[in-house]
């Protein structure tokens, strides 16, 4: 109870923040559009399809995933400059709960993520994109998953290094191949054998193939809830450290 | 008491280059804040100040040593002594984009308070801190003094027992520090027990009860200001003497009269005799027995400054 209702104050405060400062928000919705618009009209060639609605339809459920990945492994900047600006320690002397300060973090990139995927997915239809409403919410679950992984782990990577200088090349060095790794520009079906076995172990490459199944109305195929198992179980995982990490450094 | 520890110590590991190495932040303290008292805390940067006020305020744990604050004991119920203190940091707590009011009521309802308490109490302590007029700008407006007000008001805000300021009136201007001096005094009318770190001397001695000094993270004195100062026995004469100093030092230290005497880097001498009336005259005729040109001569009561060079053989400002 009091977890929730600390949670839910955290969580106001921080969604206050990116309604006052939504620039983040703004930047994390442009970047998929770019590649809608500068790289999405050289797929119907490379893809060897028939039209360009058949392409953006492979294309635009992998940038979701992108959009997941991206807007929330870079939150970690945001708590860094939160520490140096004492408001966690400020909470910290406060009873607040410790995990409520994490939680409620999460649960605004879960959200700020949801409305990004939202728009994203409205401006794509005119290129194409179909999708039943059905397929779509658990697309949204898939999206949602990976975006609290990530945000934890962004969170609690930021607590044990306190500095951008440490987090950014971190963050870069391991984002690339992660991006390259999960087919979401090409598919990997074109890739060489050795590269697709290496994308196998990559929990990003199950999760774009999950999404292109669900925006081709296939709820029921396999890698639809084998993603979806693989991804709740490192979610959890990445909530379960971040949260001792916060109950450590913020004890 | 208020406040009450025994052998508080903490130390931290730290890289110098490749070799780590311990470093004894604070090696036993011992301390009793009494309840309605500004207690100072005083000490040069790295002393040991900070750290001290950390572990009191639950944001660090102790390694070893005891502690009681506001009847909650430290270690074993953290929590609760959350939930009697307040406690202010020395670089801001405000996030830029929020006005003071917003600020105020969120860190109420952190304490648990409800939303329309959380509310009233956040303009009766924009009024209090005259804050009124600026309370629905954006923090980032405001100047630093006004940032500072805002922090103190944040600090109370759950009317806790004892508020802890981790040097309140480092960076203020003369006007804002006077001001802050105000505004401390009234939390001790309310009844608030106000411990504060500083390394201002004169507002140790114009604004604490009592004060503890603390060097090295050991405690060199603890009381009042004025017991500090009296335990040094009789005057301090300050003598500037140019390009003599050596000598003077020497002439005067195998004088009986004298009963401490340090060399100032501004060349000159600072002497601890029992009586400066009577002093000075033989001082005089010494240094101008040996040719010794004068430049000002200065009699004074001891400071607390005097008290911590006679603690720890030198001067806090120069420290």
């Amino acid at each position: 109870m009091k977890l929730m209702r600390d949670t839910w104050l955290i969580f106001q405060r921080q969604i206050l923040l990116v309604i006052r400062n939504p620039v983040w928000v703004i930047i994390g919705i442009v970047q998929p559009l770019y590649f809608l618009f500068l790289f999405g009209p050289l797929l119907k060639p490379a893809l060897g399809v028939s039209t360009n609605a058949e392409a953006y339809r492979i294309f635009i459920p992998g940038l979701l995933v992108m959009l997941a990945m991206f807007g929330s492994m870079f939150v970690g900047f945001g708590l860094i400059a939160e520490l140096r600006a004492g408001v966690i320690e400020r909470s910290r002397v406060t009873p607040v709960s410790r995990l409520s300060l994490m939680l409620g973090r999460s649960l605004r990139d879960v959200v700020t993520l949801f409305f990004q995927a939202a728009l994203i997915t409205l401006l794509a239809i005119p290129f194409g994109l179909t999708v039943q409403l059905g397929d779509l919410l658990l697309a949204f679950l898939l999206l949602g998953l990976i975006g609290l992984m990530l945000s934890a782990l962004s969170n609690a990577l930021a607590l044990k290094l306190r500095s951008e200088d440490a987090l950014a090349p971190l963050m870069n060095g391991v984002a690339q191949p992660l991006l390259l790794l999960s087919g979401i520009l090409l598919p990997l079906a074109l890739a060489p054998l050795w590269l697709q076995r290496v994308a196998d172990w990559n929990p990003f490459a199950w999760g774009v193939d999950a999404s292109r199944a669900l925006f081709a109305g296939h709820p029921g195929d396999s890698s639809v809830w084998r993603a979806l198992l693989i991804l709740a179980v490192l979610t959890a995982v990445s909530l379960g450290w971040a949260a001792r990490s916060f109950a450590r450094s913020v004890r | 008491m208020m406040i009450e520890t025994k052998g508080l110590r903490k130390s931290f590991r730290s890289r110098d280059g490749r070799a780590k190495k311990t470093v004894e932040a604070v090696r036993g303290v011992d301390l009793s804040v009494r309840e309605g008292e500004i207690f100072g805390f005083l000490g040069p940067n790295g002393a040991g100040k900070t750290t001290t006020l950390r572990m009191l305020a639950t944001l660090i744990e102790p390694d070893g040593g005891e502690a009681t604050v506001a009847g909650a004991d430290l270690r074993r119920a953290p929590g609760e002594v959350r939930r009697r203190i307040g406690y202010v940091a020395q670089g801001g707590s405000t996030w830029d984009e929020v006005s003071a009011r917003e600020e105020l009521v969120l860190h109420a309802r952190m304490y648990g308070i409800s939303k329309a308490d959380a509310q009233s109490r956040a303009a009766r302590a924009l009024d209090a801190f005259q804050l009124t007029e600026f309370a629905d700008r954006k923090c980032k407006t405001y100047s630093g003094g006004q940032r500072r007000r805002v922090d103190i008001a944040l600090g109370i805000i759950h009317d806790p027992r004892v508020v802890f300021l981790d040097e309140p009136t480092t960076g203020l201007d003369p006007q804002s520090r006077a001001h802050m001096w105000d505004e401390i005094r009234r939390l001790r009318g309310e009844g608030m027990t106000v411990f504060i770190t500083t390394h201002y001397l004169e507002e140790a001695d114009a604004l604490c009860d009592r004060v503890a000094i603390i060097d090295y993270g050991e405690i060199v004195a603890t009381g009042t200001p004025d017991d500090l100062k009296r335990e040094i026995s009789g005057d301090v004469v300050t003598i500037g003497v140019n390009g003599a100093t050596a000598k003077a030092a020497e002439l005067l230290d195998a004088e009986a009269y004298v009963n401490k005497l340090e060399t100032l880097e501004s060349e000159g001498v600072r002497l601890f005799v029992d009586d400066g009336a009577t002093a000075i005259p033989q001082i005089l005729r010494t240094l101008d027995g040996a040719g010794i040109a004068l430049g000002a001569i200065e009699l004074h009561r001891p400071s607390l400054d005097d008290v911590f060079l006679e603690k720890t053989g030198r001067s806090l400002r120069e420290s």
